[in-house]
C-alpha cells in the first residue's frame, strides 16, 4: 500500500494548537470519540432512567400525577415503556459498552496511537448522535413517541390506525436504523484495527480478553444486524409506502418481522454481554493478582457462544404459533447455550480462587456482576424451555429475568469499567468511600426491585399493562408494586452520589499515577490521561496480559511492555 | 484542516492492507443485509405458488441485457486494477470511467424497465411479490448509484497517480454488487 503521506504523524512533530471545534466536536482522536460516545450514552441513560421512574410511579400509584411529569395517559405509558427499552439497549448499552470502551481501550491496549480509520470513527459517532437526536425528536411529534414495545411487532408498528403514532413509529424506526449503521461502521473499524494494528510482538493470544470480547461482539453484531436492517426497510415501506410485507390480509406475514428481529435480537444480548465479560476479566485478574484461568478456553468458549447464539432466536416466539417441532429444536439450542456461559462463570470463579483479593470499588462491581448475572442466567433456563415458557411468557418473570441479565451487563458493567479505567481516562482517582456507598446503594435496591418482580411475574402479572388495579386477580400485588417503585426511586437517588463523585474527582480528585492498580496491559504504560498520540514512542509487547504473581519475580505483576 | 495520519493506519499485522481488509468486512455486512432480504423473499415465494403468475410479468430479456452490462463493467474494473498495479494511473482512470458508463447504462435500462412495468399497472403496492421486486432491485440500484459516485471519486484521484490502491478496493465492491445481481436475476426474472 503506497502512502504518499509521511507515516510519522505523531510524536515526531511538535503539537499544534487545535481549536475547540476540532478538539472536542470534530475530533478524530479515539479517546475523544470514546468520551463523546460515553457522555451521549450516559445522557440517554438519564432519559431512560427518568422514563422508568415515571412508568413505575404510574404502576404504583395509578391515576396520581407523577412529580416531574404529571398525569400519565395510557398512550404516554406505552411510549415510555417502549422507549425505555429502546434507549437502554440501543442508546446506552451499545454506545457505552461497545463504542466508548471499545474506542478508548482498543488502541491503548494494542499499543497504537489511534484506530485504523479515524475519520470513519468520527463519522460513526456523528451518525450515532444523529440517531439519538431523531429518537428524542420522536417523543415530541404529534401523536407522541412510538408505543408498540421495543420489539416493534407488526401490525402494531406497521399500521398508524393501530399505533396512533404515525410519525413517532417512523422516526423511531429511522433512528434505530441509523444507530445500526453507526455501529456497523464502528465495528468494521474495531475489527480491522485489532487485526492489523497491534503492537510489535503482540500475538493473537497476547491480546487482552476485553479486546477479544469487543471484537467478537462487533463481528456478531455485523453478522446479525443485516437481516434486521432489511426488515426495517420493509417495515418503513409498510408504514409509509403502502407495501404489505407484514400484512397477512394482503399476502404478507407478521411473523417474518419476529424472525428478522430476533435473529438479530438474540445475538444482540451477546453483543452487549461480551464487552462486560471482558471488562470483568480484566478487573478480577488485577484485583485477585492472578492469571486469567484458561485464557484459550475462554476464547474458544466465546467463539462457540457466538456461533450458537445464531441458533436460538425462536425461543422468543414459542407462543407466536410456530411449529411445535421447531419449538423443540430451539429449546435444545437455547439450553445448550447456557453451558458455555456457565463455563465462563466457573472460569471466573476459578480465577478468583486462591487469589489475594482486594475489594476495591471496581472489584466489587465485577464480583457483583458474576453474582447477579448468575441469577439472570439461571432464570433464563425456565424461559428457554418451551413448556415453562408458555406459562411464563410475557409476564413480569420474563421482565425480571431480562433485567437480571441486562442490568448486570449494562449498568454494573459500565460502573465496573468506569471505576477501573477512570484514572486512565481523566488522570485522577475516584473517591473509594463514595464509590462504595454508591455500589451498595445501587446493588441492594436493584435486587429488591427485581426479586419482587419475579414474584409478581410468577403470580401471573402480564407486562405492558397501564393500570393493574383494573384486574381483580392482580390487584393483590399492589403492595409489591409499590415496594418495587420505592426501591427504584431510592436506587435512582443513589446515582447522584456517583455523578457527584465522577465530576468532583474529575476536577479535584487525587492525581493518578500511570499505573495505579499495578496492572499489566499496555494502556497502563501510557501517561494518565494519555496525550494525543498516546505514547511518545509506541510500545512493544513481550508477553501475555495476565502475568500476575509469577514465581521468582520480585514484583507480583509483569507489564506486557517490559522486556526480559 | 490537514489530517495527520496516525501510525496505526500504516501497520499491517495481519499481512493484508488495512483498506482491503475493511472492504471485505463491509462486503460481509452487506451480504447479511441482502441475505436477510432474499431469504425472506425465498421463504415467501415457496409458500405462495400464485407468485409464479406475477413473476411471469417481469421481462427476462431486459434483465439479461442488464446482466451483460454489469458483467462487462466489472471487466473494465479488473483491467483498471491491473493498470493501477502497474502504476499507470491515467489508464486506470480511463478504465474506471468505462465501469461508470456501465453502471449508468444499467440504471438507464432499469429506469426504462420500471417505467414499462409501472405503466402496465405493476407497482410497489400491487402485491407482495412486486413489493419484493422493487425493494430488492431498488436496494441493489442504490448500491449501483453509490458505487458510481465512489468510482468517480477514485477515478479522479487515480488520474493524478494518487492513492492507486483504492482502484482495487472499489473494484472489490463493484464485483460484490455484480454478485448480488447474479442472485437477483434468477430469483426475480428467471424463476417463473
Amino acid at each position: 500500500m503506497a502512502d504518499t503521506v509521511p507515516a510519522f504523524a505523531h510524536g515526531a512533530h511538535p503539537h499544534h494548537e487545535v481549536s475547540f471545534w476540532s478538539k472536542y466536536v470534530f475530533s478524530t482522536d479515539h479517546k475523544m470519540i470514546a468520551m463523546q460516545y460515553m457522555f451521549t450514552g450516559l445522557f440517554m441513560g438519564l432519559i431512560g432512567g427518568y422514563f422508568a421512574y415515571v412508568f413505575r410511579m404510574q404502576l404504583a400509584f395509578p391515576g396520581v400525577a407523577v412529580p416531574g411529569f404529571g398525569l400519565v395517559s395510557p398512550a404516554e405509558y406505552n411510549a415510555l415503556v417502549t422507549n425505555h427499552g429502546t434507549i437502554m439497549i440501543f442508546w446506552v448499552a451499545m454506545p457505552v459498552l461497545l463504542a466508548a470502551f471499545g474506542n478508548f481501550l482498543i488502541p491503548l491496549m494494542l499499543g497504537c496511537d489511534d484506530m485504523v480509520f479515524p475519520r470513519i470513527n468520527r463519522l460513526s459517532y456523528q451518525l450515532f448522535l444523529l440517531s439519538a437526536i431523531i429518537l428524542v425528536i420522536s417523543f415530541f411529534v404529534p401523536g407522541g413517541g412510538f408505543g408498540g414495545a421495543w420489539t416493534a411487532y407488526p401490525p402494531l408498528s406497521a399500521k398508524a390506525e393501530y399505533s396512533l403514532t404515525p410519525l413517532g413509529s417512523t422516526l423511531w424506526l429511522v433512528a434505530v436504523t441509523f444507530e445500526f449503521i453507526a455501529f456497523l461502521l464502528g465495528g468494521i473499524n474495531f475489527v480491522t484495527t485489532v487485526m492489523n494494528s497491534r503492537a510489535p510482538g503482540m500475538k493473537m493470544y497476547d491480546i487482552p480478553m476485553v479486546v477479544w470480547m469487543i471484537v467478537v461482539a462487533s463481528i456478531l453484531f455485523m453478522a446479525s444486524v443485516g437481516p434486521l436492517i432489511a426488515g426495517a426497510i420493509m417495515l418503513l415501506m409498510d408504514q409509509n409506502l403502502g407495501t404489505a410485507f407484514y400484512d397477512p390480509d394482503r399476502g404478507g406475514d407478521p411473523i417474518l418481522w419476529q424472525h428478522l428481529f430476533w435473529f438479530f435480537g438474540h445475538p444482540e444480548v451477546y453483543v452487549v454481554l461480551l464487552p462486560t465479560l471482558g471488562i470483568v476479566a480484566e478487573i478480577i485478574t488485577v484485583f485477585a493478582r492472578k492469571k486469567l484461568f484458561a485464557y484459550k478456553t475462554v476464547l474458544y468458549t466465546v467463539f462457540g457462544t457466538a456461533v450458537l447464539s445464531f441458533t436460538v432466536w425462536a425461543h422468543h416466539q414459542f407462543v407466536a404459533g410456530i411449529d411445535p417441532r421447531m419449538a423443540h429444536i430451539f429449546t435444545i439450542t437455547t439450553l445448550l447455550i447456557s453451558i458455555p456461559i456457565a463455563e465462563l462463570m466457573f472460569v471466573y470463579i476459578a480465577t478468583l480462587y486462591g487469589g489475594s483479593i482486594t475489594l476495591t470499588t471496581p472489584m466489587l462491581w465485577a464480583l457483583s456482576f458474576i453474582a447477579t448475572f448468575l441469577i439472570g442466567g439461571v432464570t433464563g433456563i425456565f424461559l428457554g424451555a418451551s413448556g415453562t415458557d408458555i406459562y411464563l411468557h410475557d409476564t413480569y418473570f420474563v421482565l425480571a429475568h431480562f433485567h437480571y441479565t441486562f442490568f448486570p451487563i449494562t449498568i454494573i458493567g459500565f460502573f465496573a469499567g468506569i471505576t477501573y479505567w477512570f484514572p486512565k481516562m481523566f488522570g485522577r482517582m475516584l473517591d473509594e468511600r463514595l464509590g462504595k456507598i454508591h455500589f451498595w446503594g445501587t446493588i441492594i435496591p436493584f435486587n429488591i426491585i427485581f426479586l419482587t418482580l419475579f414474584v409478581v411475574g410468577l403470580g401471573g402479572q402480564h407486562r405492558r399493562i397501564y393500570d393493574y388495579t383494573q384486574f381483580p386477580d392482580l390487584a393483590r400485588f399492589q403492595d409489591l408494586r409499590v415496594l418495587a417503585t420505592v426501591w427504584l426511586v431510592l436506587m435512582l437517588g443513589f446515582q447522584v452520589v456517583f455523578i457527584y463523585n465522577f465530576f468532583r474527582s474529575m476536577a479535584r480528585g487525587e492525581k493518578a499515577s500511570n499505573n495505579p492498580w499495578k496492572a499489566n496491559t499496555l494502556e497502563w504504560s501510557a501517561a494518565s490521561p494519555p496525550p494525543h498520540g498516546n505514547w511518545s514512542e509506541l510500545p512493544t509487547a513481550y508477553r501475555g496480559p495476565y502475568e500476575y504473581s509469577v514465581p521468582g519475580r520480585e514484583e507480583d505483576y509483569w507489564p506486557q511492555n517490559v522486556p526480559g | 484542516m490537514a489530517f495527520a495520519r496516525p501510525i496505526s493506519t500504516t501497520r499491517s499485522t495481519a499481512g493484508m492492507p488495512t483498506g482491503r481488509l475493511a472492504v471485505w468486512w463491509v462486503i460481509a455486512s452487506e451480504v447479511v443485509i441482502f441475505g436477510g432480504l432474499l431469504a425472506s423473499y425465498i421463504m415467501h415465494r415457496l409458500a405462495h405458488d400464485a407468485w409464479t403468475a406475477q413473476a411471469a410479468h417481469t421481462n427476462m430479456w431486459i434483465g439479461a441485457f442488464n446482466t451483460l452490462v454489469l458483467l462487462t463493467s466489472s471487466l473494465s474494473a479488473v483491467l483498471a486494477h491491473k493498470a493501477a498495479e502497474e502504476g499507470d494511473g491515467a489508464r486506470a482512470a480511463k478504465l474506471l470511467c468505462a465501469t461508470i458508463g456501465g453502471g449508468l447504462l444499467f440504471l438507464c435500462v432499469k429506469a426504462f424497465e420500471w417505467t414499462i412495468e409501472i405503466t402496465a399497472g405493476f407497482t410497489l403496492q400491487s402485491s407482495t411479490f412486486w413489493s419484493f421486486y422493487y425493494t430488492a432491485s431498488g436496494l441493489h440500484a442504490a448500491h449501483i448509484i453509490a458505487g458510481v459516485i465512489i468510482l468517480a471519486f477514485v477515478a479522479s484521484t487515480a488520474r493524478k497517480n494518487l492513492e492507486l490502491h483504492r482502484v482495487e478496493l472499489i473494484g472489490l465492491y463493484w464485483h460484490f454488487v455484480d454478485v448480488i445481481w447474479i442472485f437477483l436475476f434468477p430469483l426475480l426474472y428467471i424463476a417463473k
